[in-house]
């Protein structure tokens, strides 16, 4: 392989893992706080169907990226009521917002389809793009992809360095205790769960206006799911989930790589791989022996109800 | 304004509590209908009871519930037992590649086994399905929630590359769909004219067994103290994993007639869109309700019903069909909402729970299920 | 009650169909695999439902259900429409070909009409679009504009219509350039944008200069718009997406077979037919093409089409070898419409295989 090919495909591993990388963020910090939301994909479509819309209407991007990240903010808000304060079931709940999510987008882009913008210009960061090999995939990007870069920053610093961290993991883990300790639990898991909202907001807003600068019913096409099976390769770890989101984003677009290249392999069977792998992550973690951390949060899924 | 824990779960609400939601649907629809500037009633009626106002219409409703239906039973010993199997949809789409490459195999056969051993080999390949999550849930601890959904992406992808492989119908011009099943191996249906099979007398008999079997036998009870409490359980000396390996590979079994219910039924072939997401639905019907034999009936034949309202819709009132999406989401929330009046109450002051001492103690105790 | 009207009415348009003159509007009913939204083969067949609506005013009345899947939903919502009244139903996907033949035959007094399939009823047609004419003429717009002589193509499903169209392209990109070369790569989804940019990326890293695609999205068009690279568009015109950089669509304007059916249907002249129309009949065109394309190109297009529309130019006419140089066509000889849709091989000078 020479150099400019690999450089390239490289670039493309980046851009196609970026909007895995910002839902799977977001699902991983509801998820260390105890709350599965199945969705995901619901929020990407709202979040980008928001953003397009406001961004085709008011020319002004922008507001098209804060209207994605409010909408998906909003829409996870659903959620989080019947959820948190109405003690529903995460699993049924999380459904219930893919099924209202995909509707919802469909019924308000209906006017919006076939209409197309400008969409966001990538940004040569100067020098840094020059970087052989790697410059190109990190530095040549949309500003979008750099501000996944700067959230996963935040995200790992936070996770790793900080109390909120802390109180993040503790309320996932046993919520009794955290509880105890005078932590608002709820509060934590509303806050953890509109972050969510908010992070697959902004990857609709990615796909829908950097991308594929359009609307169309469905555009999210399965990365929500995708996501949530990143998080678990990820086992919950900031900087795995990055590693994760570049190799699933590449195990995506192999097959077309390959094809170019007279190799044939069923693009079906490609496809499973991540999801294997996946599996095999999750056994081995669970293979380890305890203590090490590498855990699910434990009260993953499970319903809280504050005591007084 | 606060949310308290009943001392008892209100009998009042189990009733109640569904019917509210329904209204509240309703309501909603209603001023939905009202916003898009169509009549609200008559736009009600087109959705909810023009699609079965008809003998045609009702036969369809059964066609829709049936694997749905099936589904939700084996899901309902899982979450029983507090087992979140998501898995449903993938053992429903690998039992069906499995059953639908077995009826092609068995196009040139004949004789009475022919369709048993289609029937059985799709719900043994729906068991095998389960088997690999009841494995790693067993044997590695592995979380069945993130396990199943992970097999659910590799049974599709299996069944596409199938559909585009080797199960392609040699003869169909490349198209990825699967040659059609003969007639043999076709599930015989009840009425001429109509597409109801005798799928759904399986799917009413397997309720009618799993009542009896949470009802009124140890088994029935051994798998409600797992899920009331899991540690419970161990110390009453139940073998846990054994009960695991029971509910997976029942709602194993259940997915994969649902499929066999599906492709050798009004289906006829296998085709790449195949399960439509029946095996997500059913959960959601399992929770709509509630766990309860009687009620995932009810819920299924209600869920069953918003999309065919949803076609009616389309054509009566050319409303999109985003608009059924919008429906069963708002249906589903209101409902997971209303459910809460069952084991909670709302409290409109502060004081109570000083004076009652017993509600305070109750209020104590760590949630047990919800 | 609206039901019991429905009634009535499907018994009048039973008793009196064989009349010419009918009171009560003929109902049109269309079945849609997918959303409206994603803006691509079912667009165009609700912008034609749209054309013809307004053409024929109250005289029909059209209605439509999309996102049809092609299993047990497909029988049901057809039958729905024959029984609720509806005098013409039109089936827009290959999958619905066995559910419309069962309801056809439950309901012999309603006319069917089947979009790409090869069966017919005594009261159910198929129809469908000599896309390959179009794509012809935008590979020879393509052959011309490319520099690099390798031109790419995104594929959907190795099925009969794509494998028919990408040979199509590439018999008229050699037609300007007998030297070119075609690279194809399958994305395995009809919709998936972010997947068809991928496949465009990866085309124009392996040196294509001129892209088309057939999907439902517009996505290819974009991403060659970013590199500033030559796209071809297909199903509608895709412009908008890239004004500089697309060079031409092939379209498809079904509201002319359209307005032909529901005409016969009006005039009780209606039969069951297999129809298959292209640039002649108006169902596929070239949208207007970019003046960055040079004259002398221009005018080939054009002439080539004028030919092909007067029948004296055939898309496939020999001689047209295969990849490893066996001879396809014969010279003197053109595939006849038996033979078309049996296509299962690339034309010389297209790199890779078809995915079997």
């Amino acid at each position: 392989m020479d150099i400019h090919l690999l450089e390239n495909v490289l670039f493309a591993m980046v851009r196609t893992g970026t909007p895995l990388l910002l839902v799977a963020l977001g699902a991983m910090m509801s998820e260390r706080a105890g709350v599965l939301n199945l969705g995901q994909e619901g929020m990407i479509l709202v979040g980008a169907v928001c953003g397009f819309i406001v961004a085709y209407t008011s020319h002004n991007m922008g507001f098209g990226i804060l209207a994605g990240v409010i909408g998906g903010a909003l829409v996870s808000l659903i959620f989080g009521f019947i959820a948190l304060t109405l003690i529903a079931n995460q699993v049924a709940t999380g459904l219930a917002l893919t099924i209202f999510g995909t509707g919802l987008s469909a019924f308000v882009g209906a006017g919006y389809v076939g209409q197309s913008l400008i969409g966001l210009a990538p940004l040569e960061i100067p020098l840094l793009s020059k970087i052989p090999l790697i410059g190109k995939a990190l530095f040549a990007q949309d500003i979008l992809v750099y501000l996944a870069f700067v959230l996963f920053a935040g995200i790992f610093v936070v996770m790793r360095y900080t109390r909120w961290g802390l109180i993040i993991r503790a309320v996932g883990e046993n919520p009794e205790v955290a509880h105890a300790l005078g932590y608002k639990v709820l509060l934590v898991r509303y806050c953890a769960i509109m972050f969510g909202g908010a992070m697959a907001g902004l990857a609709g807003v990615y796909l829908s206006l950097a991308y594929t600068p359009m609307w169309s019913e469905g555009i999210a096409a399965g990365r929500g799911w995708i996501a949530l099976a990143l998080v678990v390769f990820a086992s919950w770890r900031t900087e795995r989930i990055l590693l994760g989101a570049w190799l699933f984003g590449f195990a995506s677009i192999l097959h077309l790589l390959l094809q170019g290249y007279g190799y044939e392999i069923s693009p079906n069977l490609l496809a499973m791989l991540p999801y294997i792998v996946t599996i095999l992550v999750l056994v081995m973690m669970m293979t380890r022996k305890q203590g090490q951390g590498n855990f699910a949060p434990r009260s993953l899924g499970q319903p809280y109800y504050p005591q007084r | 304004m606060r949310i308290e824990k009943r001392l008892h779960d209100s009998k009042v609400m189990l009733y109640a509590s569904p019917l509210l939601a329904l209204l509240l649907t309703l309501l909603s629809g209603a001023l939905m209908f009202a916003l898009l500037g169509r009549a609200p009633l008559h736009s009600l009626y087109i959705f909810f009871i023009a699609p079965v106002s008809e003998l045609y219409g009702l036969s369809e409703l059964v066609v829709k519930v049936t694997p749905l239906l099936l589904c939700a039973i084996g899901l309902t010993l899982c979450f029983k037992a507090k087992i979140w199997n998501i898995g449903a949809e993938g053992q429903f789409v690998f039992a069906a590649m499995i059953g639908g490459a077995v009826s092609l195999q068995l196009a040139e056969s004949q004789g009475f086994w022919v369709l048993p051993t289609v029937i059985i080999s799709g719900a043994l390949a729906g068991m095998a399905w389960a088997a690999i999550a009841a494995l790693l849930l067993t044997r590695f601890g592995a979380n069945e929630i993130l396990t199943t959904i992970m097999l659910n992406y590799i049974a599709v992808n299996l069944l596409l590359w199938g559909v585009h492989g080797p199960l392609k119908d040699p003869n169909g011009m490349n198209f990825p769909e699967s040659a059609l099943f003969a007639a043999q191996t076709m599930l015989p249906v009840l009425f001429d004219d109509y597409r109801v099979t005798i799928a759904i007398l399986i799917a009413l008999f397997m309720l009618v067994v799993i009542w009896v079997l949470l009802g009124r036998t140890l088994l029935g009870f051994q798998l409600r103290v797992m899920g009331e409490n899991r540690n419970a359980a161990r110390f009453a000396g139940f073998k846990s994993n054994a009960l695991i390996w029971f509910v997976l590979l029942f709602s194993g079994a259940m997915a994969g007639l649902a499929a066999v219910s599906e492709i050798n039924g009004p289906v006829g072939q296998l085709i790449s869109t195949l399960s439509l997401g029946y095996g997500y639905a059913a959960i959601i019907v399992v929770f709509m309700g509630r766990m309860h034999p009687l009620g995932i009936l009810l819920a299924s034949f209600l869920l069953g019903l918003t999309y065919l309202g949803g076609e009616m819709s389309q054509m009566e009132l050319e409303l999109p069909k985003s608009i059924t999406g919008l429906f069963q989401g708002m249906l589903l929330f209101y409902l997971l909402a209303c459910d809460l009046l069952i084991g909670y109450r709302v409290v409109f002051s502060n004081r109570t729970l000083g004076k009652h001492p017993a509600i305070a103690a109750a209020v104590s105790t760590p949630p047990v299920s919800q | 009650m609206r039901l019991g009207h429905l009634f009535k009415l499907a018994a009048a348009t039973i008793f009196c169909c064989a009349t010419a003159v009918n009171a009560a509007p003929l109902k049109v009913g269309f079945v849609y695999v997918s959303p409206i939204g994603d803006a691509g083969w079912t667009y165009q067949h609700d912008e034609a439902r749209k054309i013809v609506q307004k053409e024929f005013g109250d005289k029909i009345e059209t209605t439509f259900v999309e996102s049809v899947a092609e299993g047990a939903d497909a029988e049901r919502v057809i039958r729905n429409m024959a029984s609720h009244g509806y005098d013409l139903i039109f089936t827009t996907s290959f999958g619905y070909m066995n559910p419309t033949i069962k309801v056809a035959k439950m309901y012999p007094k309603v006319k069917f009409e089947h979009a790409t399939g090869y069966k017919i009823e005594n009261n159910m047609g198929n129809y469908q679009a000599r896309d390959y004419q179009g794509r012809y003429l935008a590979g020879m717009v393509a052959g011309a504009m490319s520099k690099s002589g390798t031109i790419g193509y995104v594929g959907a499903f190795p099925i009969p219509e794509v494998i028919r169209g990408i040979n199509a392209y590439m018999l008229g990109a050699q037609a300007t350039n007998p030297a070119i070369k075609m690279k194809v790569v399958w994305v395995n989804s009809w919709h998936d944008p972010a997947k068809e940019r991928e496949a465009a990326e990866s085309l124009m890293l392996q040196g294509a200069d001129v892209l088309t695609m057939h999907t439902d999205s517009a996505a290819v068009v974009q991403a060659a718009a970013a590199k500033n690279v030559y796209a071809v568009g297909f199903n509608s015109d895709m412009s908008a997406y890239g004004p500089k950089i697309h060079l031409t669509s092939s379209v498809q304007h079904w509201e002319s077979i359209y307005r032909t059916k529901i005409q016969a249907v009006i005039n009780g002249t209606w039969k069951a037919d297999a129809v298959w129309d292209g640039l002649k009949e108006g169902v596929v065109a070239l949208s207007p093409i970019n003046p960055v394309v040079p004259k002398p190109v221009v005018a080939k297009v054009e002439q080539y089409k004028a030919e092909i529309i007067a029948g004296k130019r055939d898309v496939y006419q020999g001689p047209i070898y295969k990849q490893d140089g066996t001879l396809a066509v014969a010279q003197g000889k053109a595939l006849t419409d038996a033979e078309l849709p049996k296509i299962d091989w690339y034309v010389k000078g297209i790199e890779g295989n078809v995915p079997k």
